[in-house]
């Protein structure tokens, strides 16, 4: 028996992992159109995960975190969320990136060793990837607070992994989203692991939705991995934040099918047979089975898409390979909005060594 | 042209700067409903209201990330940190997102937030009240640091951190609040880089910042009627980035230098300026260059050794005459 048994924090899956629908489907997710554009969403972003990871291997992009397993959770946020409103993304959220229309291009260019790649073309107010754990919660509390009081009707997203929530930066997040009544939203992508530290060391809770109960914020669970459920939680959640309905939390359980990053060897601390009976629950084979056996699309139709994803991918490859390299003194571009004098004669003495080196 | 107290003045910029622009807030732990622990917002939250004027939880890295975020989109926070001792908790927040947004973003996004907060030895406040930790911020590239010795400068700074698209980092000290000075009646911007001379001299330049400025310029008046010796006293009130220039252009007229700082020595602010010396007119010089600095150990709590720890004016006299050879 646990402490806090009967909190009973709400817990939804539509579509299980064999493809068949529990609930009844909101207009949104019961038009075929928008169900197929899930499936092609995630499909886009792991044949782009696969791509990434074939050039990290061949030398071609520095160390990269891959989305493998987790693409339901970002897709279902992307269609959730109106262009207008502010996503705080981690390092592995590529498929909320896609479908925000940040380019294939700019998310390789980051992971190549280039900031550049974080100067979106859309999606500008959306902050870069937040490398240190947790931090950006606070940007996020930050960003709805500046919305509220700019009176504009948007909401701000902001998703962390289940390691996140051990950091005081949650918590003092949440918190302050409390007092103020915000419209954030803050999505957990549970994958189970924190590179190699499993859910079960990371907290003693029963489930990371519960950390909010103490902010005095309305959390849930979710199947993260089923695409249709997701959406729906979300958008309520969403919807209710815009009309002043406060701050909300999601907890979207899922799984990292893939090693932490390419730098890991997860084989290390978890076994191949764990990671492949995982396999079973993957987001991407049951919306397949489910828009296969209703009829809403056919096989033909979905090899095209694949077929599809791999150009693209293969496109927007060349355009990031293809994208020159910047000078030494780019160094000190972005520091500040005018270089201080006192820096000048640094950056003309790299010009000069980077011209020596040419 | 008025007297000032120097948390007035800081009180008036806030004011200026709020009238001016509805995007401008403040936030920090006590500062609405009582105004502040230094009185820097008083009044504020009356005239502007608790949207713009923020109580905030205890959770420095907590607002401090909220006000960076808040930047982002348009609103230009100004944060009181209530004692720089905690401004270790929001560390993360300044050195890894206001410092760096810009740069990691490719120059999509900026923190132009001011974080202000008072640090420096004042009466008995103990080894957890008493840090200076402006060699700690002037170290990061990103941020610019700025910390005044007067009024006027106070009122200024604050203003142009303000307008400036840059994160910036005010250093006030604990004990300079009620300190009365001229400010403008006019609306003032104190440039954010550069430094002061504070009093022309031939024959010493003494290198000081916030509460020491006032240090060397007492052991000025008293160096110049006892012994004759005329001393410059540059005020640095930028301490990030540091006028390279400016202090060569004195060393170079003086030929001689102290460094004058409350804080301990050790990867201080004088090391720096000494560096700087060292590097850009090491053949100028006609004595070595010497600090006058703390010792090397948290304050203490005890009034004596409190008072022991830090230099005084009488520091700065006998290391002045050392380095002259009397
Ligand atoms: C403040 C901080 N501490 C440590 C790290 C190193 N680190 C990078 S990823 C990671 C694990 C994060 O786990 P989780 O939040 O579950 O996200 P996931 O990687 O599973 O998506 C750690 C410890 C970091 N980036 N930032
Ligand atoms: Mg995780």
């Amino acid at each position: 028996m646990g402490v806090y048994d009967n909190l009973n924090i709400p817990y939804s899956q539509y579509l299980d992992h064999h493809g068949q629908l529990h609930e009844t489907c909101s207009d949104y997710t019961s038009d075929a159109k928008n169900l197929i554009n899930f499936y092609k969403i995630m499909l886009r972003t792991r044949v782009f995960d696969q791509k990434a990871i074939n050039l990290q291997r061949t030398g071609k992009l520095g160390t990269y975190a891959s989305s493998l397993g987790q693409e339901a959770i970002g897709v279902a946020l992307g269609a959730a969320m109106h262009a207008n409103d502010v996503l705080a993304p981690t390092y592995r959220d590529y498929a909320v990136q896609l479908s925000r229309g940040i380019k294939m291009s700019d998310l390789l260019l980051y992971w190549g060793g280039d900031e550049r790649g974080m100067d979106y073309e859309f999606s500008r107010e959306d902050l870069p990837i937040c490398v240190p754990i947790a931090t950006h919660t606070c940007h996020a509390v930050g960003i709805a607070y500046a919305m509220k009081l700019r009176k504009q009707p948007r909401v701000m997203v902001c998703i962390i992994g289940d390691g996140a929530t051990s950091k005081g930066d949650f918590y003092e997040a949440l918190n302050a989203a409390g007092v103020w009544q915000l419209p954030v939203i803050f999505i957990i992508n549970n994958n189970q692991w924190a590179i190699s530290l499993p859910r079960d060391k990371q907290s003693a809770t029963k489930t990371l939705a519960q950390k909010a109960v103490a902010a005095e914020i309305y959390a849930e669970q979710v199947d993260g991995n089923d695409v249709i459920a997701c959406y729906e939680r979300m958008h309520e959640f969403i919807e209710r934040a815009r009309t002043g309905g406060g701050p909300c939390l999601l907890e979207a359980i899922s799984y990292r099918l893939s090693d932490h990053t390419t730098a890991d060897d997860a084989q290390r601390y978890r076994s191949p047979a764990d990671v492949e009976a995982q396999w079973q629950f993957d987001p991407i084979s049951r919306l397949k089975t489910y828009l296969l056996e209703n009829q809403f699309i056919d096989a033909e139709a979905l090899d095209a898409l694949q077929k599809q994803a791999e150009q693209e991918v293969e496109e927007q490859v060349k355009i990031y390979l293809n994208t020159a390299t910047q000078p030494p003194e780019a160094m000190f571009d972005y520091l500040y909005e005018t270089l201080p004098e006192a820096l000048q004669s640094q950056r003309d003495e790299v010009m000069r060594k980077g011209k020596k080196h040419e | 042209m008025h007297q000032l107290m120097f948390w007035e003045a800081i009180r008036r910029a806030h004011d200026e700067e709020m009238d001016n622009d509805p995007m401008v807030i403040c936030m920090g732990e006590d500062i609405g409903v009582v105004g502040g622990t230094y009185k820097a917002t008083q009044g504020l939250y009356d005239k502007y209201g608790p949207e713009r004027v923020m109580d905030t939880p205890i959770s420095e890295n907590g607002y401090t990330g909220l006000a960076i975020g808040a930047s982002f989109i348009g609103v230009r926070p100004i944060v009181e940190i209530m004692s720089v001792n905690f401004a270790w908790l929001a560390m993360d927040q300044i050195f890894n997102t206001a410092a760096k947004v810009r740069y990691m973003s490719g120059g999509q996004l900026e923190a132009p937030v001011v974080i202000r907060s008072p640090g420096g030895t004042a009466h008995q406040l103990g080894a957890q009240h008493s840090a200076r930790m402006e060699k700690v911020f002037m170290g990061i590239a990103g941020l610019r640091v700025v910390t005044p010795s007067n009024p006027k400068q106070a009122y200024g700074l604050l203003k142009s951190a303000v307008r400036c698209n840059d994160p910036v980092f005010i250093n006030e000290h604990e004990l300079m609040y009620n300190m009365k000075g001229d400010v403008p009646d006019d609306e003032y911007f104190h440039p954010l880089e550069g430094l002061e001379v504070a009093r022309r001299g031939k024959d010493i330049s003494l290198f000081a910042y916030n509460i020491s400025v006032h240090w060397c310029l007492q052991a000025a008046e008293i160096l110049a009627s006892q012994y004759q010796i005329d001393a410059e006293v540059i005020d640095l009130y930028t301490l990030s980035p540091l006028d390279r220039k400016g202090i060569v252009k004195s060393v170079s007229k003086t030929h001689r230098a102290v460094i004058v700082e409350e804080a301990e020595p050790t990867v201080g602010v004088g090391a720096e300026i000494m560096a700087i010396i060292n590097e850009e007119c090491f053949y100028e010089l006609d004595a070595a260059p010497a600090r006058v600095s703390a010792a090397n150990v948290p304050i203490p709590y005890n009034h004596r050794l409190e008072k022991e720890a830090i230099p005084d004016v009488e520091d700065v006299i006998k290391t002045v005459l050392a380095t002259l050879g009397r």
